[in-house]
């Protein structure tokens, strides 16, 4: 099976380990993963801030740099829920803009193999214990696109508890939005802000050293919150935690 | 309801003083939290709960496509059960119709069965404005009224305040009202309610004209429905001698049968109960019992020009629950006076920019009140999608577009003020465009990341006011790949 990593455009420029945590892991699994490099952003960002059709090129551009793989595999469950809900939607409203079926044909083929990748892991490749290690109290936070969009459901609580020395305690409210949002973050900076500082107040209470999620985008926010308030514990990607054994521990 | 909502200023500087206000946090944080939990609990108790919602929305997508036909289907049924009806177009208009008709019984005062309707087109200040008084008979709306306040939530209106204010409205502004709190008044639930009962009976026994809003408008029999907790509705409905209902035209189901989806959808979104204690219902007029005027005000005040608007449509299915408004994290902690309408919260933030347009500053932030997280989409009785609706007006608010206004097509211009973010986006969608340039302003801002500044000017001092910024790593990603896997993939 030929599987590309998409890696987003913050990960890339932000979080690399993220994206060497995906390939080392899939490795592991006996996944050869290729990146191919015309890769940029989904058009996620603009999409949601009002800018569809500057996300339209973005949308085609991401349908052909990936369109020879079986699988597309992106550790963010935001970015994986704009190819797989919103690229759909955006072929049918320029349809029904009367610019032709042109944009829905483009990216129809790719939006069914693109996979956020705790789906790729439980679905796909049909693994739970994925023989990481990693000896720390971990809490969980389920990004909203992941959990309401896809639908990840209990995939990556799953493959938490079936990492070894892993010790997974309860979020209080984990259902609750980090507040992040894109450009939300800054049109609405007040509140995002009281959403970030309860969602670290909350993790925090689990008395766990580490906020694991599985999008970036939101650990960004919540991390930069939990400095700013010096709370005692860091965000680390799911990704990384897979990725942790004893032989190349993550942090 | 003596504040109005003109002048407001944009959502987030309003947003920011009640983030800032620990009462307020506090008071709305132990509210939303309680009714959220019940809620889920209430849903959880129908295995057929998803079937329901999907019944709901078709049920009304169906009345909306053929709203024409119902409407007038409606008015023949009313008016053959012996009511009148009248024809608002706007606000000014409803209000100057129920002005007339309060006036023809001689009246001066009327009193309320709490409707949203008579409060988005501002009637109690209009009626005032003639020299009627309008007494709110509803708890939470009277709490309002008294305290010159304004509403902050769709079912409870006084969700921003706790007991100690309300105490403290009744201590101190019954007395002018009518009869006064008694003397040694407590903040306890039950004596809150009994002051409260006290003071609207002599109301009640009193008025000759009663206005009601509605839940629900049967037009095959000309039948009204509202949905309530307390019985003041019934006492509003039942007891004057002359009924003036002013009802939004989207409030219509074609039949009885429809009505069963929502009498069970309604009240677990909204109270979290299984049935609410008091459902009224009314056939235009009968002379054995209650009143012997009944004059329905179809309003439509922006509604028809939302329904020419292919995706914002759907904010015309909303049955007035709240269950969106409970789940917010949003609304949890801005409150509803910040979103500067009637309609706080999420479906607020969909249904105002599109029944008063985007021209004015808090109407054209509102879509923006909002992280898209979703949880609204989930708990919508009738699966109105708000995130693809705000995501819609915010491609209205920045790039303008085709939309209807009082009947017209007209082609919006783009809002003032995103000049710097639209270049911002096509130069970021130019970038993305030439993965050869990203890379190379990838490259510049890892090489040059000691040089970085701990916060940041301009309006990414929005950002690093309360959050640090991620530390730049010393290379991307894709040259990390270059280098250890020789641009395997490479294209």
């Amino acid at each position: 099976m030929r599987v590309a990593l998409f890696l987003t455009c913050v990960n890339d420029t932000l979080y690399p380990e993220t994206g060497k945590a995906v390939v080392k892991l899939l490795a592991r699994l006996g996944v050869e993963v290729g990146f191919p490099m015309g890769q940029t952003c989904c058009g996620q960002a603009h999409y949601n801030t009002g800018y569809r059709h500057e996300a339209e090129p973005l949308a085609r551009r991401f349908a052909e740099v990936f369109g020879e793989y079986e699988a597309v595999v992106t550790p963010s469950g935001s970015c994986a829920a704009m190819v797989r809900e919103l690229y759909p939607r955006m072929g049918e409203r320029a349809r029904a803009e009367g610019r032709g079926d042109s944009l829905a044909r483009t990216v129809a083929p790719v939006v069914p193999r693109t996979y956020e990748l705790t789906e790729f892991l439980v679905d796909v490749l049909g693994v739970i214990d994925v023989g990481a290690w990693y000896p720390h109290t971990v809490t969980y936070h389920p990004t909203c696109h992941g959990l309401r969009s896809l639908g990840l459901g209990e995939r990556p609580r799953r493959l938490l508890e079936a990492v070894r020395g892993l010790d997974l305690v309860e979020l209080p409210g984990a259902q609750e939005c980090c507040g992040f949002g894109g450009t939300f973050a800054v049109k609405n900076a007040a509140v995002s802000a009281a959403m970030g500082a309860d969602k670290v107040r909350n993790a925090e209470s689990t008395g766990a050293e580490v906020l694991c999620a599985a999008d970036n985008s939101c650990l960004m926010h919540i991390g930069g919150t939990m400095t700013r308030l010096k709370a005692g514990m860091r965000p680390v990607h799911l990704a990384e935690i897979l990725a942790s054994t004893e032989e190349d521990p993550a942090r | 309801m003596s504040g109005t909502f003109v002048g407001m200023p944009a959502f987030p500087e309003a947003a920011r003083t009640a983030v800032d206000d620990p009462t307020l946090r506090g008071n709305l944080r132990h509210a939303t939290h309680t009714i959220r939990a019940k809620r889920a609990s209430a849903v959880a108790e129908l295995a057929d709960w998803a079937e329901l919602r999907e019944a709901g929305r078709r049920i009304k997508d169906h009345t909306l496509r053929h709203l024409d036909r119902f409407l007038e289907q409606l008015e023949a049924s009313v008016t053959a059960a012996g009511g009148t009806v009248h024809w608002a177009e706007d606000a000014e208009e409803a209000n100057r119709i129920v002005a007339a008709l309060v006036k023809e019984t001689g009246e001066s005062e009327v009193v309320k069965v709490k409707s949203m309707a008579t409060q988005e087109i501002g009637l109690n200040e209009a009626l005032q404005a003639e020299g009627i008084r309008a007494y709110e008979t509803d708890l939470a709306e009277l709490i309002v009224q008294l305290g010159k306040d304004r509403p902050s939530h769709i079912l409870v209106p006084a969700i921003h305040r706790n007991r100690g204010e309300i105490r403290d409205i009744f201590t101190h502004e019954m007395a002018a009202w009518g009869r006064p709190a008694p003397e040694d008044l407590t903040d306890t639930p039950a004596d809150l309610a009994e002051a409260a009962r006290l003071h609207l009976r002599e109301k009640f026994l009193r008025a000759k004209v009663g206005i009601s809003g509605a839940n629900f408008m049967v037009a095959e029999t000309g039948t009204l429905v509202v949905v309530e907790s307390e019985g003041n509705g019934r006492m509003c409905l039942t007891l004057p001698q002359t009924l003036i209902s002013v009802v939004g035209i989207e409030k219509i189901v074609p039949t009885w049968r429809d009505l069963e989806v929502f009498l069970q959808t309604l009240p677990r979104s909204s109270t979290a109960e299984r049935m609410n204690p008091y459902t009224s219902m009314w056939t235009g007029t009968s002379d054995e019992d209650g009143p012997r005027a009944f004059h329905l005000v179809l309003l439509d005040n922006g509604r028809t020009d939302t329904l020419a608007d292919q995706i914002g449509r759907q904010a015309l299915r909303c049955i007035r629950c709240s269950a969106c408004l409970n789940v917010c994290p949003v609304y949890e902690r801005a409150g509803g006076h910040a979103y500067g309408s009637v309609y706080p919260g999420p479906i607020g933030a969909i249904l105002t920019p599109q029944l008063r347009g985007t021209a004015s500053e808090i109407d054209a932030s509102l879509p923006y009140a909002s992280s898209l997280c979703g949880a609204c989409y989930e708990v919508c009785p009738v699966a109105i999608d708000i995130p693809e609706v705000l995501v819609h007006l915010r491609e209205r608010i920045v790039q303008g577009g085709p939309a209807v206004r009082h009947g017209n097509k007209v082609v919006l211009r783009p809002a003032r003020g995103h000049a710097a973010e639209r270049a911002a986006m096509r130069a970021a969608a130019w970038a993305f465009g030439h993965p050869g340039a990203l890379r190379t302003g990838q490259r510049l801002a890892a090489r040059s990341r000691r040089l970085h500044p701990r916060t940041l000017p301009g309006p990414g001092r929005a950002w690093s006011a309360t959050r640090d910024l991620p530390a730049m790593p010393a290379e991307p990603f894709r040259d990390w790949w270059q280098r250890t896997h020789g641009g395997k993939d490479a294209k």
